[in-house]
């Protein structure tokens, strides 16, 4: 592998090139450990539907069924063949986007998930901006006032975040910023008035509003989606608040950075470019997670909120024992985590020379 | 010693605590001309917390008193954290004990210079870049360009120390203060990093005072020695008549000392003397 590697570096003279050679070589890595976590991802999936206390048969084909009725499914299903063959034709069903039907929707699951969860990127995106514009910083200023007031002042509020529940805080931003003083929308993404207006382009609808050039659409549906990305928001603030400041504090015990007070630097370089710097390699990970738990976990918000999300739907595919769906969600969120893992993988190695290096 | 570049007189250092304050340093005086002025004592002893109070590091809730402190014709007890700034890296720097510690881990060493010769002159990035070279070169780097956008991981600790002291240097400073330098390096590498450090600072006519807790080092490189114990001056001396000193404390640490030739079965054990713990005299005037 060694002689391999100063190939790289010899026969590409340009200096940016060659440091990221070690990235491309990474990258490659990467999607074997990619390929690897779905397999397993499938196989979880598929445990899950066999182990589930519901009959997929008799999910389909209802209890009164005749015997004859449930047989055929029986076979359709592929459930009279050994399990192994079974996992090959889930295998293969699901490489071609194929999840089945969902008994809740009637529609297939992966157009359904294709609907459903462009409304919860939208929330979660805005959430964790508002987490991480806020966090950081606030996390930074604790940090650097260790111990005195606005120090108290972000450990207060994020330990408030921490453990407010969602859904109280949901109702309750809803009683006083919706029915009494009005400043936002409901319930709901988008009002009735404006629904199927602009053609779905990325299914977020902000972002569809202002391709098509229809900026009432897009306020309205800001209107909608500020009051549950704040509180969304509010809560991964409180924590990458906390973890920015931990991870501050270390790093100001550095002898780095003593030594780069030493050369002059005013405390706020010192600080902002010197310590964020190092603090950023821990972060990437926090943020990537923030986002996945946002993702997966809004289940509470949206349904406060009515909003037609990936955590509403799999509540209701839930309650209604709608496998297929159940399963299908599942594997969206394993999905996302392996993007996301990759992502902050990728990331990681830009921001921490170090990682750049290894390997 | 021609001319005082520094002066320090009744220099205490405090940090107050439950139980009454604690005294880091008390009563430190001493001037440093263009020399190398060694200050040798064991953990603990104060010479770590004199140099950072020279250069207004101590932080809260650390408290830096002194009937005179002043760097050349500027008098720190006046300055404020904006006045140190100034002087810092400029007029007065240091080198600290690991260069894999005091690097910023995830800036190129190359920034790193060059970021200091930015701040204190206003430079454009070319020439910040071009002067960082030319002290790469001058601390006997052999391939500038290489190095200046390697990180701090990837050279190692003789190397990181001398792109510490050209960090340090560029700004061209008078006094560098440099804080267990070799300490953290391998013996083979030491005394390279010493003869470079000593090559630099000759060549500007610098002050260095040098931190150490290793008695033959400092006698062996340096032109005068204090030493320190429990926060105060006990000793001063040339380097050349350490082993004429008077004080038991020093004379108990080269008594400590190992000789090659004189095979010892037992080293003599330190006996520590209550009586050196008790306050010395201040100095009056401009003395020591």
């Amino acid at each position: 592998m060694s002689a391999a590697t100063n190939e790289t570096a010899v026969t590409i003279p340009d200096g940016w090139a060659r440091r990221y050679a070690g990235l491309v070589r990474h990258g490659f890595g990467l999607l074997g450990s990619v390929l690897l976590t779905f397999l397993g991802l499938t196989c979880v999936t598929f445990i899950i539907g066999r182990v589930i206390p519901i009959d997929p048969v008799t999910a389909i084909v209802g209890e009164k069924a005749t015997r004859s009725t449930y047989e055929r499914v029986f076979k359709e299903l592929s459930l009279d063949r050994p399990v192994y063959e079974q996992y090959w034709i889930y295998l293969k069903k699901i490489l071609h986007g194929d999840f089945g039907n969902s008994l809740l929707t009637a529609h297939p699951v992966l157009s359904d998930l294709l609907h459903f969860f462009p409304a919860t990127v939208e929330l979660s995106l805005l959430s964790l901006i508002f987490g991480v514009c806020l966090g950081i910083p606030l996390g930074v200023t604790a940090a650097t006032h260790n111990g005195r007031w606005p120090d108290q002042i972000v450990r207060f509020g994020s330990l408030l975040g921490y453990s407010m529940p969602v859904f109280w805080l949901g109702l309750v931003g809803l009683l006083v910023f919706y029915a009494k003083l009005g400043w936002v929308e409901g319930p709901g993404r988008i009002d009735v008035a404006f629904d199927d207006i602009v053609p779905t382009v990325t299914g977020m609808i902000t972002i569809d509003s202002l391709l098509a050039g229809e900026d009432e659409v897009f306020w309205n549906a800001i209107g909608h989606l500020i009051l549950p990305a704040s509180i969304l928001g509010y809560l991964s603030l409180a924590y990458v608040a906390r973890m920015t400041r931990s991870f501050m504090l270390t790093q100001l015990r550095q002898e780095y950075v003593l030594a780069t007070l030493a050369k002059g630097l005013s405390p706020f370089r010192v600080v902002w470019i010197h310590a964020l710097g190092n603090v950023w390699v821990q972060l990437v990970t926090v943020i990537a997670l923030t986002f996945g738990s946002l993702l997966e976990g809004a289940v509470l918000t949206e349904t406060v909120f009515a909003w037609p999300g990936l955590g509403l739907y799999m509540k209701n595919s839930l309650f209604s024992a709608d496998l297929n769906a159940v399963v299908g969600g599942t594997m969206l969120i394993g999905v996302v985590y392996i993007v996301l893992n990759m992502l902050s993988d990728v990331i990681y190695t830009l921001v921490d020379p170090r990682a750049r290096a290894r390997k | 010693m021609t001319e005082t570049l520094l002066t320090v007189r009744n220099l205490r250092v405090v940090y107050p605590g439950d139980d009454g304050d604690f005294r880091a340093v008390r009563n430190v005086s001493f001037t440093l001309g263009r020399e190398r002025l060694g200050i040798v004592g064991e953990s603990g002893s104060g010479k770590s917390t004199t140099g950072r109070a020279i250069m207004g590091l101590i932080a809260r809730p650390g408290r830096v008193e002194a009937d005179e402190l002043r760097l050349g014709d500027t008098n720190l007890s006046d300055l404020n954290e904006a006045g140190f700034r100034r002087l810092r890296g400029k007029r007065i720097a240091m080198v600290l004990q690991d260069p894999k510690f005091s690097l910023d881990p995830v800036m190129s060493v190359g920034k790193q210079i060059a970021e200091t010769h930015r701040h204190h002159f206003r430079s454009s990035k070319a020439e910040a870049r071009h002067a960082a070279l030319e002290m790469l070169h001058s601390v006997h780097i052999r391939d500038p360009e290489r190095v200046y956008d390697q990180y701090p991981h990837q050279v190692s600790g003789g190397m990181g120390q001398r792109i510490m002291i050209a960090m340090m240097l560029i700004a061209g400073p008078d006094i560098l203060i440099a804080d267990e330098p070799t300490s953290a390096l391998d013996v083979s590498v030491q005394q390279q990093v010493l003869a470079i450090m000593d090559e630099m600072v000759r060549s500007r006519g610098m002050g260095l005072i040098l931190i150490s807790h290793n008695l033959h080092l400092v006698s062996s490189f340096c032109d005068r020695i204090l030493v320190m114990y429990a926060g105060q001056i006990v000793e001063v001396c040339e380097a050349g008549k350490l082993h004429e000193a008077q004080h038991p404390y020093t004379r108990g640490l080269l008594a400590a000392l190992p000789e090659l030739g004189h095979r010892r079965d037992e080293l003599p054990q330190l006996q520590r003397d209550p009586s050196w713990m008790i306050d010395l005299p201040a100095a009056v005037g401009a003395s020591a």
